[in-house]
């Protein structure tokens, strides 16, 4: 397949790979630590799984899984109010399909569904835009998630909307930005990172400009990075390479996408339909300033929130899940004290066992051995 | 003339009507024609004429051709009914034969029951009766006793099928799950995913023009054409709903042996692949109703592509991964990338992704 096979070229990868374990061997950690780099975005932990990469890596250089899969972090209480919503009987309640089995503190969409809720799974807003002109009895809801990589498609179905001037259509709107909760991440006590992965996708929207607090306050190297796995490997290779030489900078390594000042005309739609919360919850993180946006009050007759009475309630994570350490890099996934007992995919008690991108699930799913070798290593080490 | 006579010289006018109404289920005059008219005409064959409660085939019949029965049943649903590459009536035809062919049996009879939901057109059943009979023919089975009912609007999506068939196995064949060894290879008679990219597709919801046919067809010639040239052959599976990665999960739990896959030597369409990189899908989880798994020793692995190769259903047939002694019930996958990966079962639906 054009445009994909080239970067998934194993001749190339392992020349890659033996650069990184170079690289890495020449620099000096302290206290003799892995150089632990987060990979900001869900999109990345699913490659880095799928292709294995965490298996080729040397030991010296440990990936961290961050919060980067709107899914996994979304709080309960606001699935809760999802159900809520679609469990009205003049709503079609539209979702992509990887939120359809996220926990709520009573049930998930798909339990909604087949308890008789209609919801349906879309590929995009527009497909819910079209289900809302064939249905004008009826109000169709679309759950609108994920990060500034999906923002600018519901934000262009609003406007949308209101050319057509359509009314029976709204966005409950959960969308998150990602600059507040990597600031949140930095600013947390118990931070152990050297560098980070940027978020290819958010990054082809909002640019690389924002990201520039990262090196100038926090000192820390990061690569914005494509999602094919070669490209995964040789932004590795960067931030390495800035580690050794001493740099903090805002590379770019996916610049066949990314460009510096970002989409100008997707910036415009999103500013102008939405605006930023005061602070937004999220799922193992907390609540953190201005990390979600809402609609703006001119565009108030789209929003689900005003247009149904939602309960809004406030769901503490369930006390056993450690998913927030998890999300910072603090523990492993299967360091966590239900980690395949208590939540697994079947019955994922936290968000990051649910989704295909969450480590947890990940890990379940694709990783079990390159965890047990680093266990069987650790616990050599330990005796 | 006595009120008897003209009652029974009368002439029979059959019911005709374009679509199946409630009528039809209610086992009168409007059933009966409908029968006759759909069921019977495509079906023909002298078991099922007497339109008897029940099929009785001789078992002496079953005893030429065997020493074992094999006995299986299937539902069928499935979302269009007609789609590239097949509808549900050959999808019913296909998917019971290739139950009882994966176990070495030789497939005879067919028993198929109808739900149909009211407002069908009967030029649609028509149509796919038409379809299981052509089916049936290529297959050497015969449909022989069947049911309909009628529901109300809404209480099923446009009619679901079930097909229940019986064959019978040959003394020299034993394919069992349990005579897997570490060692063996395991091949696959084309490429994967055909079906499932197919329906999705279909479906016409995601808005993306794919040139993919379902793979569809009746897998008892290519199974016979392989069981003959490597009888020793260990174990034979359909990798349908759940697709490779679901039946090589089994094969390793029931066998407990460990699996290892080789991305590169994964054959896939190219069409598929591209499909499932747009949608965040992965192919390994994608149905196929023409593909089997076979599992063979290894010594005997090249005859057996061989035989294949020959049958036009097996024209793509290749190794696709090995049995290893490792840790039982675990599936890998060596990645194009030089990486390894685990190839779990999946817990529900696969799911596009996000972003």
């Amino acid at each position: 397949m054009k445009f994909v096979d080239e970067y998934r070229d194993p001749v190339k990868a392992r020349a890659l790979v033996q650069q990184i374990e170079a690289l890495a061997g020449s620099i000096k950690t302290s206290a003799d630590r892995p150089i632990k780099i987060m990979e900001v975005c869900g999109g990345h932990t699913h490659s880095i799984f799928r292709y294995g990469i965490e298996g080729m890596l040397p030991k010296s250089v440990e990936l961290v899984h961050g919060p980067g899969c709107p899914v996994c972090v979304l709080p309960m209480g606001r699935v809760d109010d999802c159900v809520a919503i679609a469990e009205r009987p003049e709503v079609i309640f539209t979702t992509f399909g990887d939120a359809m089995r996220v926990p709520g503190s009573r049930k998930s969409l798909l339990q909604a569904k087949a308890d008789g809720a209609d919801i349906r799974m879309v590929y995009s807003p527009m497909d819910a835009l079209a289900l809302a002109r064939r249905h004008p009895t009826r109000e169709v809801v679309f759950f609108g998630i994920g990060f500034e990589t999906t923002i600018p498609s519901t934000a262009l179905t609003v406007l949308q909307a209101e050319r057509e001037g359509i009314k029976n259509f709204s966005i409950f709107c959960n969308h998150i930005t990602i600059v507040p909760t990597i600031k949140a991440i930095l600013d947390s006590p118990d931070l152990r990172l050297d560098g980070f992965l940027g978020p290819g996708h958010v990054s082809m929207v909002i640019g690389t400009a924002p990201y520039e607090f990262i090196a100038r306050f926090y000192r820390k190297p990061m690569v914005v990075a494509g999602f094919e796995p070669l490209d995964v490997l040789q932004s590795i290779w960067m931030v390495l390479k800035q580690i050794k030489e001493g740099r903090c900078e805002i590379e770019n390594q996916y610049a066949r996408v990314v460009a510096k000042q970002g989409n100008d005309r997707a910036l415009r739609a999103v500013a102008r339909v939405y605006e930023l919360r005061e602070f937004f919850e999220w799922r193992g993180l907390g609540s953190i300033d201005h990390s979600g946006v809402k609609l703006r009050a001119a565009y108030a007759r789209f929003d689900a929130e005003r247009k149904f009475a939602v309960p809004n309630a406030k769901m503490a994570d369930p006390k056993s899940c450690q998913c927030g350490e998890v999300l910072k890099g603090v523990i492993k996934p299967w360091h966590c004290k239900v980690f395949g007992t208590a939540c697994t995919p079947e019955t994922p008690l936290g968000a990051l066992m649910v989704s295909s991108e969450g480590a947890c699930a990940a890990y379940y799913q694709y990783g079990g051995l390159r965890r047990q070798r680093t266990e069987t290593a650790d616990e050599a080490r330990a005796v | 003339m006595t009120i008897a006579r003209v009652i029974a010289n009368r002439p029979r006018n059959k019911v005709h009507v374009p679509t199946v109404t409630l009528a039809h289920g209610g086992g009168g005059k409007a059933m009966k024609d409908l029968i006759d008219d759909v069921f019977v005409e495509a079906f023909d064959n002298p078991l099922l004429a007497p339109l008897d409660d029940q099929a009785r085939p001789e078992l002496a019949g079953f005893a030429r051709l065997g020493d074992r029965l094999a006995f299986t049943t299937d539902s069928f649903v499935i979302d269009p009914l007609i789609f590239p590459g097949g509808d549900i009536g050959k999808l019913a035809v296909c998917g019971t034969v290739n139950d009882l062919a994966v176990g070495g049996a030789i497939p005879l009879y067919l028993s198929c029951g109808f739900i149909i939901e009211e407002g069908v057109s009967i030029e649609l059943l028509r149509r796919i009766a038409r379809s299981m009979a052509t089916a049936a023919r290529e297959a050497g089975v015969q449909i022989v006793t069947g049911d309909t009912k009628v529901v109300n609007k809404s209480a099923c999506d446009k009619m679901f099928i079930t097909t229940a068939g019986i064959g019978a196995i040959p003394a020299d064949v034993d394919l069992a799950i349990d005579c897997v060894r570490p060692g063996d290879l395991v091949l696959v008679n084309g490429l994967l995913g055909d079906h499932g990219a197919a329906i999705l597709a279909a479906r016409g919801d995601l808005a993306l023009e794919a040139p993919i046919a379902s793979d569809c067809a009746c897998l008892r010639g290519l199974i016979a054409a392989l069981l003959a040239a490597v009888p020793d052959t260990r174990f034979i599976r359909d990798p349908t709903r759940g697709g490779i990665a679901t039946v090589l999960n089994e094969i390793a739990q029931a066998a407990r042996v460990a699996i290892e896959m080789e991305e590169a030597s994964t054959p896939l369409r190219d069409e598929v692949r591209a499909f499932c990189e747009i949608l965040g899908l992965d192919p390994l989880y994608l149905a196929n109703e023409g593909k089997i798994v076979a599992v063979v020793p290894p010594e005997q692995a090249q005859q057996a592509i061989a035989a294949m190769r020959e049958h036009p259903l097996g024209r793509a047939a290749s190794i696709i991964g090995r049995v290893m002694s490792g840790e039982p019930g675990r599936v890998t996958m060596q990645t194009i990338f030089g990486g390894s990966r685990i190839v779990d079962m999946l817990v529900g639906e696969q799911m596009p992704r996000i972003c």
